[in-house]
């Protein structure tokens, strides 16, 4: 069955970014497909390299990255999102005039369509937010 | 159609649990995750009403989201089914919808 994703909270902040990759992770165990994980609102954290937990805490953004690059997962940052907050990839980075950019590996930066797309192409939307 | 609906809150700092079973069809399925696994606890204020609300529908609650808490097994209301993260993705395709009550 093909699941997709969407993740509403930052990482540290809500049980919904573990959340979602507990969920996301028991789904490809099982054998299901995971269309895309679409993150929105304050959820587009999950996608900034930069973060640094202490060596003790999960790390939730490579931990992201980890199951996207052994799964081939289409990881979708929401762009109005993503810009509100500070989290750029190298093509929004030049054409907002930014120095650097910051998105981590295996996350893309799209638009809303993705998300509109994700609900209609996979057979399940599951939502993790506050 | 059947529904899974996911309540996240507890019942004792939001109503979207009340609101989930007021509005949720005969039939369908309420699995609590996160915070809204208070709700399950013998004993607690909710007791009756999730009794209750088990004669019409489905009751599950995640089991690792008790053990983050604190919450042994058997202090959940009988009738509810403690279920794990693989438990969570067969409830979400065995039903037609997975409705967030964020």
């Amino acid at each position: 069955m093909k699941f997709a994703i969407q993740v509403n909270e930052g990482p540290y902040q809500h049980q919904a970014a573990d959340s979602a990759y507990q969920f996301t992770k028991a789904a490809l165990e099982k054998g299901h497909e995971i269309f895309r994980v679409f993150f929105y609102h304050d959820g587009v954290n999950n996608a900034t390299k930069l973060t640094t937990p202490p060596q003790d805490d999960r790390n939730i953004v490579n931990r992201w990255s980890e199951l996207a690059a052994q799964h081939e997962l289409d990881l979708v940052v929401c762009v109005a999102a993503a810009q509100r907050r500070g989290i750029v990839d190298e093509g929004e980075a030049k054409r907002n005039g930014k120095d650097a950019e910051n998105i981590a590996p295996g996350f893309r930066i799209s638009g809303l369509g993705q998300l509109v797309e994700a609900g209609i192409q996979a057979d399940r939307l599951v939502v993790f937010g506050d | 159609m059947s529904i899974l609906h996911t309540v996240n809150k507890s019942p004792f700092e939001k109503n979207s649990l009340d609101s989930c079973l007021s509005l949720a069809k005969e039939g369908s399925a309420v699995l609590l995750i996160e915070d809204g696994i208070f709700a399950a606890l013998k004993g607690a204020a909710k007791e009756a009403q999730m009794k209750e609300a088990s004669q019409k529908m489905k009751l599950y609650v995640l089991g690792p989201d008790l053990k983050a808490r604190g919450m042994a097994e058997d202090r959940v209301i009988e009738g509810i089914e403690i279920v794990d993260y693989a438990g969570f993705v067969d409830l979400a395709a065995s039903h037609d919808k997975v409705n967030a009550w964020v």
